[in-house]
């Protein structure tokens, strides 16, 4: 079994009374594909953040490839090679495209303190970007506005941005969220693409999409994991399709 | 070449005319006129760099041009007139005021940036007010220009008008080069999205910081010709209001475009100078036309012109 790159310890957050975080263990092996599933008011954005570093927890803590994390800010965790998309798309949206993605391969180029060079006419930072946008498929795209872009576009530019920072942890916020049924299709398929080479944390609603792309799923449920294992092994779980699936279906 | 460089060519050729057009009409108060329009764009170029591109409100801009200003003041006060000097200490002791200013209000967002600003604006206004020594509220007259090895006489109204053209257009240049390198792009990308740029891996505040300290150096610079032109160094240079009309050159030209503070510069003080030939109730003109520029030109002047360049 590869070694866990991620691993989460007794985690809590709460807000006032409601524990949002309840003791979360959890953990994410090199190169796999772990899905977090949970109806709503479950926690998973909650969780994400403070993986992310966005949120502070209360207790717990958070170990990335051996090192304690937990008390790092976000940029210091991207620079080690977290990245995320969010449930609410985030991409710069008075910038083109493929700024957006220089930008991305910028923050992991050193620091910025360049004060001079137009930096749109560094290839070190254009040519990266372009290969990226040419994986995901909006290499056509390039120049437009991202503002101008369609939803489901936005959507595939916040993951090429993630995926330009040469990540060695994704952790997507419900990427298919609001998406049509071809866009979100192309998007699965585009993940799974990624299996086996990234490692990839995804809270996710659509079951189809975790069906397809989890190699394991955690159940939470206030603030909870109720179950975690193989996806047929979950699906079985009578709690769990009591909780969750059984509502969903 | 872009119409919008043909535009502003043919703007930078006119403001070369001005000195030799006044001359030739016997109007030699417009040179005067333009060259403190041309001050004040370049303090609004500095401001622009963090409210237009850096997207930090500063309601305290005019601390700058009091420290460039007292920094001028004082050397000659005490008989240093050696230019080179009083400039590079008027922009050495803006940056390291920005510093102090920013290191505390750059961590804040929103209204209390803009109130810590203008805080410490006020400070440095009252510490200038209690200088008895040097003229206190009524300031100081400056006795004798900078002097430049003789290289230039700002004696001479036609020599200082070119210098302060020739800085304009190296701050305007050097602002362009900033906010279009690396460390540009950082600054913009986090006044886009604060939250993406943290999650891809940029801590904003030192590049945020570095900005602020950049653009109060400038405006020292901006605060050292102010108090050639003027010859006259008072607290006034610092008063709140000249913080706000500073802010507003940058809102009406256009924020976050190149020529935009400079457009706004000579609309906001031509059109002042306009009224107040009129009547001595101008400002119960300007302030219902300032409202209506900005409902109108939602991009500012510099939207009027043609397209063109990155920076817009």
């Amino acid at each position: 079994m590869a070694e866990a790159i991620l691993e989460v310890r007794g985690l809590r957050k709460s807000f006032g009374a409601l524990a949002a975080t309840d003791g979360v263990n959890l953990d994410l092996r090199e190169g796999e594909t772990h899905a977090i599933i949970g109806p709503n008011g479950a926690g998973k954005t909650t969780l994400i953040s403070q993986l992310a570093g966005n949120l502070r927890p209360d207790g717990g803590s958070i170990f990335f490839a051996g090192e304690d994390v937990t008390r790092l800010s976000a940029p210091q965790r991207a620079q080690r090679g977290f990245a995320r998309s969010f449930q609410i798309t985030s991409v710069y949206r008075d910038f083109s495209a493929l700024d957006n993605v220089a930008l991305a391969v910028q923050a992991h180029a050193g620091h910025s303190f360049r004060f001079w060079r137009p930096a749109r006419a560094e290839r070190a930072l254009r040519d990266p970007a372009r290969a990226v946008l040419e994986e995901v498929g909006l290499a056509a795209r390039a120049g437009v506005l991202a503002a101008n872009l369609a939803h489901g576009e936005q959507r595939q530019l916040e993951v090429a941005m993630a995926l330009a920072t040469r990540p060695r942890l994704l952790l997507l916020d419900e990427p298919v969220a609001g998406m049509g049924q071809e866009e979100s299709q192309r998007m699965v398929r585009f993940l799974a693409g990624l299996k086996g080479r990234r490692s990839i944390l995804l809270v996710e609603h659509d079951m189809d999409a975790v069906f397809t792309l989890a190699d394991r799923i955690s159940v939470l449920v206030y603030g909870r994991i109720i179950a975690s294992g193989a996806p047929a092994e979950v699906r079985a779980n009578p709690e769990v399709r009591r909780a969750y699936l059984g509502e969903e279906a | 070449m872009n119409a919008r460089v043909v535009v502003l060519a043919a703007g930078v050729a006119l403001l070369a005319g001005v000195p030799l057009a006044a001359t030739l009409a016997g109007q030699p108060y417009y040179i005067d006129l333009i060259r403190r329009v041309m001050v004040f764009a370049i303090a609004a170029a500095s401001l622009n760099l963090i409210l237009g591109y850096g997207g930090l409100v500063s309601f305290g801009h005019a601390a700058y041009l009091g420290v460039g200003g007292y920094a001028v003041g004082i050397f000659a006060f005490y008989g240093v007139h050696n230019g080179w000097l009083q400039w590079s200490v008027a922009i050495a002791a803006s940056a390291l005021v920005a510093l102090v200013i920013g290191a505390i209000s750059v961590r804040t967002r929103g209204i209390y940036f803009i109130m810590i600003t203008l805080a410490f604006t006020q400070m440095l206004y009252f510490l200038a007010v209690s200088l008895e020594e040097y003229g206190g509220d009524d300031g100081m007259r400056l006795k004798v220009k900078s002097q430049f090895s003789g290289l230039i006489d700002l004696d001479n109204p036609v020599a200082f008008y070119y210098l302060v053209l020739v800085l304009l257009l190296g701050v305007v240049y050097l602002v362009h080069r900033l906010v279009n390198s690396r460390f540009g792009l950082v600054l913009r990308a986090a006044k886009s999205n604060e939250a993406r740029s943290r999650a891809v891996g940029f801590s904003p505040y030192a590049y945020r910081l570095v900005a602020f300290v950049i653009a109060g150096a400038i405006c020292g610079l901006a605060g050292a010709l102010l108090a050639n032109h003027t010859a006259y160094i008072a607290p006034a240079f610092m008063e709140w209001t000249r913080s706000g009309e500073i802010m507003f050159m940058v809102i009406l030209g256009g924020m976050g475009t190149a020529p935009g503070p400079a457009l706004g510069a000579f609309a906001l003080l031509l059109v002042e100078d306009l009224l107040a030939g009129w009547t001595q109730h101008w400002q119960v003109i300007l302030g219902p036309l300032l409202i209506m520029s900005v409902l109108f030109f939602r991009r500012g002047l510099a939207g009027l012109l043609p397209r063109g360049g990155d920076d817009g």
